[in-house]
């Protein structure tokens, strides 16, 4: 545990005294305060319509605009797409700049585990990517000013997008564990990310069974179920298990180095 | 303290280290010379557990390196040839950090990190970030590193290299300083510094042994006789002669040219155990010629290195 703390504090430290978190957290609150205006404004205009057409047909049983399908549902949906470029960015230089200036040495010859190390990264890059999402909550209280969310959606739905930032970071800490050069890092990440985000597509064209297989790997199929305000323990053992399994793939090839030539 | 046995390691199949032995007590720091790419860095890697060996054994303070590799890290600081340094953070940040993950309880922790810069002479740059200090405070860094959590062996891997003169000697001190309470394993492909900080030396080339031991015990080892380097004016054919006909002279040559029947340089040969020149500067004197200077020559390091490692070559 100490030793976990160590590195976990090491790289929170590193993040907060570069200007990469700051950058970071700026740049992606800036983008989906834009986006989330702009789908509120839509919202909006949709909502005012929606009023004169009811005023028109003097029909007031025409179905009300829902807030957390229209607006929160959405909102996610573009969140999911700027954190699969940001969260690689986060991680690039986890093991890759290690490597690159030899403290991965210093480590390795510590009396500290490649397990203890590789969690220490991964929880200081959760907590940062949960900072960050967790500030976009004032949006979802913006929207409880002016109308009435279901909160119940909104928390079941940033538990999802804990699990995805997770399985985020665990692509992007092995992708930066197999190089020493950050941009390699990144472009190995969202090469990944991307595939894994896609992935269900090619279910279309195939056979029943692999079909079914492709579906169940892609990552937004399993964050729907979570912004409809269902915790489904198959989509948390998905996350989960994905995670678990990209740690210990980090694991196998920081240890590599013992068997590779 | 750390025994070796036929320690090996091959990347695919090019041996980096083939079959190396030695052991070093506690409290001598052994030197471990040989030229670029010869498997000092290899062979210090495999003693601090960052590469496991490909056959044999090495143990540190009675524990093997591969099973009790946890053992061996609490008890070993390493300084590789590239300090591991995190540029970002400040001295004391860093070896605060270090500290704790070399397992020193929190407790003693600041005093230690006190000490440890008063010994390394960092203490006036302790809340510069790291990267903004020069190589050779760096380097001092590095080893304030290893030295952290007060290990019992060091190994360091060409501490000195980058350094400028100055720097390099405090350094070298510093190291001296270290032998007694900790046993230093020192690696260097520069000769003066293995005669002037270590007690014993181990000469590796071509990732294996060419010879072991006390820098003197390896010139006795190796000198094939002894070498007498005498300063004689005369014609020297006739001196080489009266030389020769010496008894227990095995060789005479002439260092250099120069002229026929001035003063000339002679490297006489004699064999092992044999003091000759008590009989040599008599015959030269009681021939009337002119001894200007008769001294033993020294065997260099220098000389020990070159021959092992070409005869190594040759081989």
């Amino acid at each position: 545990m100490r030793n976990f703390l160590a590195i976990y504090n090491k790289e929170m430290r590193s993040y907060f005294v570069s200007p990469v978190a700051y950058v970071i957290a700026g740049v992606f609150l800036f983008l989906s305060g834009y986006l989330f205006r702009n789908i509120l404004m839509q919202f909006n205009m949709l909502s005012i319509q929606l009023i004169q057409q009811q005023a028109r047909f003097r029909d007031m049983t025409m179905p009300t605009l829902n807030v957390n399908e229209m607006v929160v549902s959405q909102f996610f949906g573009v969140m999911d797409f700027i954190w699969l470029l940001v969260v690689p960015m986060l991680t690039m230089r986890l093991f890759a700049e290690e490597k690159k200036s030899g403290t991965i040495e210093l480590l390795m010859t510590s009396p500290i585990t490649t397990v203890q190390v590789i969690l220490g990264k991964f929880f200081a890059c959760l907590s940062l990517y949960v900072l960050i999402v967790a500030m976009t909550l004032v949006y979802c209280g913006i929207l409880e000013l002016y109308s009435k969310p279901d909160w119940g959606p909104i928390f079941s739905g940033y538990l999802g997008y804990i699990l995805l930032g997770g399985a985020f970071i665990t692509v992007g800490i092995l992708a930066s564990a197999l190089t020493e050069n950050q941009v390699v890092a990144v472009l190995l990440s969202f090469g990944m990310l991307l595939l894994l985000w896609l992935i269900d597509w090619s279910a279309s064209f195939a056979g029943p069974t692999a079909a079914r297989i492709l579906e169940y790997l892609s990552f937004i199929r399993h964050l729907q179920d979570f912004q409809r305000g269902v915790i489904d323990t198959k989509d948390v053992v998905f996350y989960l298990s994905f995670i678990f399994f990209g740690l210990f793939l980090t694991s196998r090839v920081i240890e590599s180095r013992r068997w590779r030539r | 303290m750390i025994e070796v046995s036929e320690l090996s390691k091959y990347y695919g199949d090019v041996a980096a280290v083939q079959d190396i032995s030695f052991r070093v007590e506690k409290g001598e720091i052994l030197g471990f010379l040989g030229p670029n790419g010869a498997g000092k860095t290899t062979t210090m890697r495999m003693l601090t557990c960052y590469l496991p060996p490909s056959s044999g054994s090495a143990t540190i303070a009675g524990h093997d390196v591969v099973e009790e590799s946890m053992e061996v890290r609490r008890r070993i600081g390493y300084l590789p040839e590239h300090p591991p340094l995190y540029t970002d953070m400040t001295v004391r940040a860093y070896l605060n950090f270090v500290a704790r993950i070399k397992g020193l309880s929190t407790a003693h922790l600041k005093g230690r990190i006190g000490e440890v810069m008063e010994k390394t002479g960092i203490t006036a740059v302790q809340d510069t970030v790291i990267g903004h200090l020069s190589k050779g405070f760096r380097q001092r860094v590095g080893l304030s590193q290893a030295l952290v959590h007060n290990p019992d062996v060091l190994i360091l891997d060409e501490p000195t290299v980058g350094l400028d003169p100055k720097q390099i000697i405090e350094i070298r001190e510093t190291i001296k300083g270290l032998a007694g309470d900790h046993t230093v394993i020192l690696s260097t492909h520069i000769l003066p510094e293995v005669s002037v900080t270590c007690e014993k030396v181990a000469i590796i080339n071509n990732g294996r042994i060419a010879g072991e031991g006390t820098p003197e015990s390896l010139m006795a080892k190796l000198k094939e006789g002894e070498v007498l380097r005498a300063q004689i004016t005369g014609p020297s054919d006739q001196v080489r002669e009266l030389i020769g006909a010496i008894d227990g002279v095995l060789d005479v040559s002439l260092e250099g040219g120069g002229q026929e029947d001035g003063e000339q340089v002679y490297l006489v040969t004699a064999s092992p155990g044999r003091d000759v020149r008590d009989d040599l500067a008599r015959q030269v004197v009681d021939s009337n010629l002119g001894l200007r200077e008769l001294r033993p020559l020294e065997m260099t390091l220098e000389d020990i290195f070159l021959r092992l490692t070409t005869e190594e070559v040759d081989a």
